[in-house]
């Protein structure tokens, strides 16, 4: 039971991130009918956000160890430990969360520049070509920041206060030995609210009104004289930020790198496909899915029977999926069937 | 008298009309009576008398390992700079017996082409034969994986061309699937189990369940068995082995049953970045603030590399492991490269820039040795070679199957770090007969001479 309970848990937060990115995929994909490749890729901007913002909160003075001759060896103290003591040391663990701050901004600043200075260039090119040049440009970002960053992983603590474990045993009567990070509920709870925050823009504001309407049929909102396309240029703004901030948050869980974007992105693609191309709602039931049969496959006694089902049991049942379901869980027809 | 001098004077003359005879007809025998004589045989990149040679050096320039393959180029660079005798001279200095002069390999400059190993088998092999093929290379080494080193290695004995591995541990790159023509000289998983063994029984007794998350490849299921079957020579017990894949990024579902599965120990056979995501995700779930069995719950991470271990930040602390090599050694040969790697970079060199070093200087020395570049020469000279200076202690280059026997370092996560690269303090320095065992333990054969 508490096993069980503990992998739907690992499945729903995994599932997050991949609703998260998914959801920009599709809404970029439902409105400008773009393939977009370099959505993971926004993905890792976020979580260098966060590493951005923690690089430059522990500027510090260095102290030269002077045993060491060879090399320039170095003790660090952070300048805001020094100038405002166990407050300086408090903003510092909370870089993460402050980070949010910076990367809503930047995020929406990137998607904008990206849209209007690269992608819109290639909406009325075929698939193929949006695919390729998408993918080039994740390349590129990736580049980018590993000659900054380097390509290992820079970690980036949750703040001291939940970066442990909760006794959820102990509150569910389940026993002392079910434990769960606390920041991965904090990310559970936050991807949840994200995705309410965009349905709820998307169903009860009219700029989200006019996009839903532009999802449906672009040419009779364009007829109506809206400008469709300045609206659009928004949502991938919106778009970039979702996935901006699933990866400021997904920092302290995954340690950034520079590739983390790509190893998303394919999964996330995988869920845009079972969800069903261009349908919000099928990316995110398809993300929560999706990372909860992965969670279940892990199990040693789902292993046992089936050894390496946790490596394929995604992309199993998205072929499963799309042979029962060709448009995918909750696909409408006539997107990508041209 | 005069009889008897002219007497000798003659002989003299006879003497030295024989000798010189003799000399002239030694110099016009084929050339394979004298000790460069393979330069006259055909094989594949023969330098024959061209004044330069080039070395291939495959090491991952993109993906996951690029700041480890970054540290092997940097070291190859040095290396090469040493052969030919610029700069301090590093190891050049140290590493004894040597038979190379700081003029390059005998007198031909030493040249290099590079390579992208992607930690790719099919893109490292491709860009080892380009090297081999296209750039005409008399030697290829690096590489971050034994997955890779394993797949280099195979193509290096078809082709004829001898490959001085990187960083691979596991066993089976000198083992099942050794080659004549492959040597490695950092060290493997059962190094590593047979050094941490005597420690994690002193710290942490004979009674304790393990439980461990392996790479599902080649060097994560031999570094298992070895540790396995260190621990349970112990008498500790083995909860679980689960192999995890290679990059699995969020491995939350692999950790949460450990949390009921009653073992107090988790050992991470994860390298890199698995290694970085699998530890601070075990450290998120709370597992180093456990009581299991009454015991604290302890995680071991066998294979530690300084560079990646940066990635796990404070979660590294006070974990142990084991380590080729660290730059704060103070033995001569340890020294002496890191300074001049320190001086040139700025830093200190990791142990994949070690390993990749030493192996750069010790194949341009066989080469020095045998007088010839014809790889069965070499081969032979590096075959049972025993050196020092160089780090690590009295080293050997085992025959039977191309393994480096050296001194092992026993390290921990430093609690206390004084500087930013002092994240890993030795613990101790494992004298290599205690990590050594006989060469048929892991099969294998290494294949032929002559290709």
């Amino acid at each position: 039971m508490d096993a069980i309970l503990l992998q739907i848990l690992n499945g729903l937060d995994k599932g997050g991130a991949y609703a998260l990115i998914a959801l920009g995929l599709t809404l970029v994909f439902g409105t400008l009918g773009v393939v977009n490749f370099a959505h993971g890729a926004l993905f890792m901007l976020g979580a260098f956000c966060a590493v951005t913002v923690q690089k430059i909160l522990t500027i510090s003075m260095k102290v030269k160890d002077e045993s060491i001759t060879f090399f320039d060896a170095y003790k660090e103290q952070p300048y805001l430990e020094i100038w405002f003591g166990d407050f300086g040391t408090a903003i510092i663990d909370w870089s993460v969360p402050i980070s949010i701050l910076l990367a809503m901004p930047i995020m929406l600043l990137i998607g904008l520049a990206m849209e209007r200075g690269l992608i819109r260039h290639f909406y009325k090119r075929s698939h193929a070509e949006q695919i390729l040049v998408t993918f080039g440009l994740a390349i590129v970002l990736q580049e980018i920041v590993k000659s900054f960053f380097g390509a290992n992983p820079i970690p980036s603590p949750a703040p001291g206060i939940v970066s442990g474990s909760a006794p959820i045993g102990v509150l569910l009567g389940l026993g002392e030995s079910v434990v769960y990070p606390w920041w991965r509920m904090i990310y559970l709870l936050f991807s949840g609210a994200v995705i309410f925050a965009v349905f709820a823009f998307l169903q009860f504001t009219t700029f989200g009104m006019v996009v839903r309407a532009g999802m449906h049929d672009r040419e009779t909102v364009g007829l109506l004289g809206i400008d469709v396309e300045h609206r659009f240029t928004i949502v991938f703004g919106i778009a970039a930020v979702v996935a901006g901030l699933a990866g400021v948050m997904y920092a302290p869980i995954l340690p950034p790198d520079y590739h983390m974007g790509m190893d998303f992105l394919v999964l996330s693609f995988v869920v845009v496909v079972v969800g069903g191309m261009g349908s919000l709602g099928g990316a995110v039931a398809a993300g929560f899915l999706l990372g909860i049969l992965q969670s279940f496959a892990s199990m040693n006694e789902v292993k046992a029977i089936i050894p390496g089902i946790d490596q394929i049991i995604i992309y199993l049942v998205a072929v499963i999926i799309i042979l029962v379901r060709p448009r995918g869980l909750m696909g409408r027809k006539g997107v990508m069937e041209d | 008298m005069s009889e008897d001098k002219s007497k000798i004077s003659e002989l003299s003359r006879r003497g030295f009309i024989k000798v010189g005879a003799t000399a002239v007809t030694a110099a016009s025998m084929p050339m394979f009576f004298v000790k460069d004589a393979w330069a006259a045989k055909d094989f594949r990149n023969n330098p024959g008398n061209a004044g330069s040679v080039k070395f291939g050096f495959n090491v991952p320039q993109t993906g996951a390992y690029a700041d480890e393959g970054a540290d092997e180029l940097r070291a190859y660079k040095l290396a090469v700079k040493h052969i030919n005798g610029e700069g301090d001279g590093g190891m050049l200095n140290t590493m004894k017996p040597l038979s190379l002069k700081g003029n390059g390999i005998l007198g031909k400059k030493v040249e290099y082409v590079t390579g992208d190993t992607q930690t790719k088998s099919d893109a490292a092999r491709a860009s080892a034969k380009r090297m081999i093929e296209k750039d005409g290379v008399v030697m290829i080494t690096g590489g971050s994986s034994s997955g890779v080193a394993v797949a280099v290695q195979g193509l290096c004995q078809e082709m004829g061309v001898i490959f001085m591995a990187g960083l691979t541990h596991s066993n089976d790159t000198t083992g099942k699937d050794k080659r004549r023509y492959g040597f490695r000289h950092f060290f493997n998983a059962y190094m590593s189990g047979a050094a941490l063994g005597p420690v994690l029984q002193k710290e942490m007794g004979t009674e304790r369940k393990a439980y461990h998350l392996t790479a599902d490849y080649t060097w994560g299921w031999t570094q298992e068995e070895s540790i396995k079957n260190t621990t349970e020579a112990l008498g500790w017990q083995t909860t679980a082995a689960v192999r995890t894949p290679v990059g699995a990024g969020d491995f939350s579902q692999y950790i949460t049953p450990v949390l009921n599965s009653g073992a107090d120990v988790l050992i991470l056979n994860h390298y890199g970045k698995d290694m970085i995501n699998s530890l601070t995700q075990a450290v998120q779930f709370g597992l180093r603030d456990k009581q299991v069995n009454g015991k604290n719950f302890e995680i071991i991470v066998p294979l530690f590399s300084r560079l990646m271990a940066q990635g796990a930040g404070d979660n590294i602390k006070g974990i142990l492991g084991t380590t080729n090599w660290h730059w704060s050694l103070q033995d001569e040969g340890s020294k002496a490269f890191v300074k001049s790697f320190g001086q040139e970079y700025g830093f200190p060199p990791s142990q994949a820039a070690q390993t990749t070093y030493v192996q750069a200087l010790l194949y341009a020395n066989a080469v020095e040795s045998a007088g010839s570049f014809y790889p069965p020469e070499v081969i032979k000279q590096l075959e049972g070679f025993k050196f020092d200076g160089a780090g690590n202690g009295p080293t050997e280059y085992r025959a039977d199957d191309h393994q480096c026997f050296k001194d092992v370092l026993v390290v921990r996560g430093n609690e206390a770090p004084s500087s930013q690269f002092d994240i890993l303090k030795v613990e101790q320095i494992v004298p290599r007969s205690q990590v050594e065992y006989d060469a048929k333990i892991f099969g294998g054969e290494l294949g032929p001479y002559e290709v």
